[in-house]
């Protein structure tokens, strides 16, 4: 065993050297250093916020995943955050309606105020935090039920509507928001999962929209998509500004440039810049920044 | 791909040929395997029900029997208690002798008497108590041979053999050619082996107690196994903590249902019958024993299929804001039952076919009476099996043939409930 590793280790050349030159992806530069303190660059504050974030840490078990970032959502706004894979964007906002607490070794630390309460305190009940916070995930995900039951379960559970027509109007209302009414008006009885998949997206935006968050969470909600339905989504983001504040996680620069007011650059579990999205995108003012939008690693 | 070294496509090709040769023989291997299983299977069927087909006919005999009011009720009361107390095997005797009026002796008489069947008196009994207007009546019957007739007449017993040889003997054999000669001798379908009980008499014996038996033992054994089960799969695969208490627990639970049934049947002895004090050879007792040997089947199937509902169902009920309860409840049970349910039902099948802890718990027992609740002393399939195995009549061979069909064709049912059932409610997500 020792002996063929040993083999191995002379035969095969280092990896990097010959193969630097032929590719101009990069692997990310490690800036983590233990102990080590860094600034977020830019302005992280907001100044209508509806989530703000303190020196949040996350951990998986021994794996610090997020270091001391800060960050405010701000009402009617669109913050999109981007960096490459592994960088804690996905982690981050999934602290923010706790939907980590399923992950058994995840501990978070730090402060996460909505609307100035603490959501990780005793007070605030996750059941009720997650009907403030929605979510939407990479993946589409709708319930084995109808397209019907999929966007009044939501309601249901809460207990938003008191009668059969209060809830039929909440189902409309969603799904005219989701930009879905007038394709699945007529097959409302069908299972969602039946749907294409960019109707199944939109379909988890309007059930997610049906318990009326103050914030919706996007997880790389077009990466399973085509262009169409990806515009679709995005014009829909658009429309969904004026009533919600959103965070979207993205690993297309575009979709970012497109969509979003304000961006943070997250590497490696840090929060390396924050900003109004053209000045990230024209402008940026750190060296990770510049080199990840321009493609030079990712 | 210039980079590529030369004699490559040589080296591939020269162990494609040895890839392939070892898919064909791996495929050879696993179809003789699949022959010699269905061989097997084939060899056992056949056996079974080669034995097992003439226990559903039975052999009768017609005879003229005369139910003169004299007999049966001499005071002319008709009341179910007068007409209950008369001698109907009498009847069926002087039926007999009138149809062979020159045996006198006592000797011959006994063998004549021998070709009916001591039920047969048990079954005009109940005829005329039906039916009180047949008293002075003049009836042609067809009452149901002695066991050692039937196997003549199906040919178990060799005709041309020495008379010390046979069961029958040469004077029982010349008057059973008399009635075959004149047609008083039929097989005819054997109702009575879906009907009674045990009996000693292997012509009066049924499955129906231990089908009955059976049936209120998988009934308490579902009733318990299913929601304790699945309450504890649900519970440990999604509320219990994840620590060495549970590791302990669900180590336990593999091994649990590894543990020989007999195991359980000393357990059940040991707590229900002399702790709790339940009644011996009662289906509730049996109930309780086979569902702590199915308890480990259900929860592990209950806990696979919990494990196989995607993450995603969780997170989007979750994320909408259902609680943990309304997520599981409402959304990760439902995908989980056809699993759930599959798993229970093998497990049900396999209890309904176990019989050493059920000798443990007195379950072993000669039953003529149909049970009529749990707590009533039974039988079940898989021990009328085992009962009639051991008995040395003839007849009783056919039977226990008959019975294991019948015991087959429950645990097929059994199986093809539980394949429809994850047909019907599979669903895709």
């Amino acid at each position: 065993m020792s002996l063929a590793s040993n083999l191995e280790k002379e035969t095969v050349p280092q990896a990097g050297v010959g193969t630097a030159e032929d590719t101009s992806i990069q692997a990310a530069p490690d800036i983590r250093v233990v102990g080590e303190t860094y600034r977020t660059v830019g302005d992280y504050t907001s100044a209508t916020p509806v989530i703000r974030t303190r020196n949040v840490d996350v951990f998986y078990g021994d794996n610090h995943a997020i270091q001391n970032v800060s960050l405010d959502v701000g009402k009617n706004e669109v913050i999109s955050l981007i960096g490459p894979s592994g960088c804690g964007k996905s982690t981050f906002i999934r602290c923010l309606n706790r939907m980590n607490d399923t992950i058994e070794s995840a501990r978070v630390h730090g402060e996460i105020l909505l609307d100035g309460e603490d959501i990780y305190s005793r007070r605030m009940d996750v059941v009720m935090l997650r009907a403030r916070v929605g979510i939407v995930f990479q993946k589409p995900n709708p319930f084995p039920k109808s397209v019907y039951d999929n966007v009044a379960y939501g309601p249901r559970i809460h207990g938003l509507a008191r009668h059969r027509e209060e809830l039929d109007k909440i189902v409309r209302t969603s799904l005219e928001k989701a930009g879905l009414w007038s394709e699945v008006k007529d097959r409302l009885e069908e299972p969602g999962t039946g749907l294409s998949g960019g109707q199944q997206q939109r379909l988890c935006i309007a059930r997610t929209i049906a318990v009326s968050p103050e914030v919706i969470l996007m997880d790389e909600p077009c990466s399973a998509l085509d262009p169409i339905a990806t515009a679709h989504i995005e014009d829909l983001i658009d429309e969904l500004k004026k009533n919600y504040a959103i965070a979207i996680v993205t690993h297309s620069m575009q979709q970012a440039a497109r969509v979003s007011q304000r961006t943070a650059y997250f590497h490696l579990g840090r929060l390396i810049e924050v900003g109004d999205t053209d000045q990230i995108f024209t402008n940026p003012q750190h060296e990770l920044t510049e080199d990840y939008i321009t493609g030079r690693f990712g | 791909m210039s980079s590529r070294p030369r004699g490559v496509k040589e080296r591939v090709a020269e162990g494609i040929a040895r890839r392939y040769r070892r898919e064909r023989n791996f495929r050879l291997a696993g179809l003789g395997a699949v022959l010699v299983g269905m061989t097997f299977l084939g060899f056992f069927f056949y056996t079974l029900i080669g034995n097992g087909y003439t226990a559903f006919l039975q052999t009768h005999i017609r005879l003229d029997v005369e139910l003169s009011a004299d007999v049966i009720d001499p005071d002319g009361e008709r009341d179910v208690q007068a007409l209950g107390r008369a001698d109907y095997q009498g009847v069926i005797r002087n039926a007999l002798r009138a149809r062979f009026p020159d045996v006198t002796s006592r000797n011959d008489l006994r063998e004549l008497f021998a070709l009916v069947s001591p039920g047969a008196g048990f079954e005009l009994r109940s005829d005329v108590l039906s039916d009180p207007e047949l008293v002075g009546e003049a009836l042609s019957l067809w009452v149901v041979a002695d066991d050692d007739v039937d196997m003549l007449i199906k040919g178990h017993i060799d005709r041309a053999a020495d008379e010390s040889q046979r069961r029958i003997s040469d004077s029982q054999l010349g008057w059973i050619e008399q009635l075959e000669a004149d047609g008083s001798v039929s097989r005819r379908f054997n109702h009575r082996f879906f009907t009674s009980g045990d009996s000693r008499d292997p012509e009066m014996a049924g499955i129906w107690s231990a089908v009955v038996g059976s049936f209120f033992m998988l009934l308490v054994t579902l009733a318990l196994s299913f929601p304790i089960g699945v309450a504890t799969a649900i519970y440990l695969e999604e509320f219990a903590p994840k620590n060495r208490w549970t590791d302990l627990i669900e180590v336990n639970i593999n091994n649990l249902a590894a543990v020989p049934s007999i195991v359980f049947g000393l357990l059940g002895l040991a707590l229900f019958i002399n702790i709790f004090g339940l009644p011996r050879s009662a289906p509730v007792v049996g109930g309780l024993v086979l569902t702590l040997m199915t308890l480990p089947v259900v929860i592990i199937a209950a806990r696979a299929a919990l494990m196989s509902v995607p993450p995603s169902i969780r997170e989007a009920a979750l994320g909408v804001g259902a609680s943990k309860m309304q997520t599981i409840f409402h959304h990760v049970m439902p995908l989980a039952m056809p699993g759930m349910l599959t798993g229970t039902i093998i497990g049900m099948a396999r209890a309904l076919g176990e019989s050493a802890p059920l000798l443990m718990i007195g379950m072993v027992a000669f039953i003529v009476d149909v049970p009529e609740s749990p707590l009533d002393p039974a039988t079940a399939l898989p021990v009328q099996v085992y009962l009639w195995a051991d008995s040395p009549e003839r007849a009783f061979v056919e039977r226990t043939s008959a019975a294991i069909l019948v015991l087959l064709a429950f645990l097929l049912v059994m199986n093809a409930t539980a394949i429809l059932l994850r047909k019907r409610y599979e669903r895709r997500w």
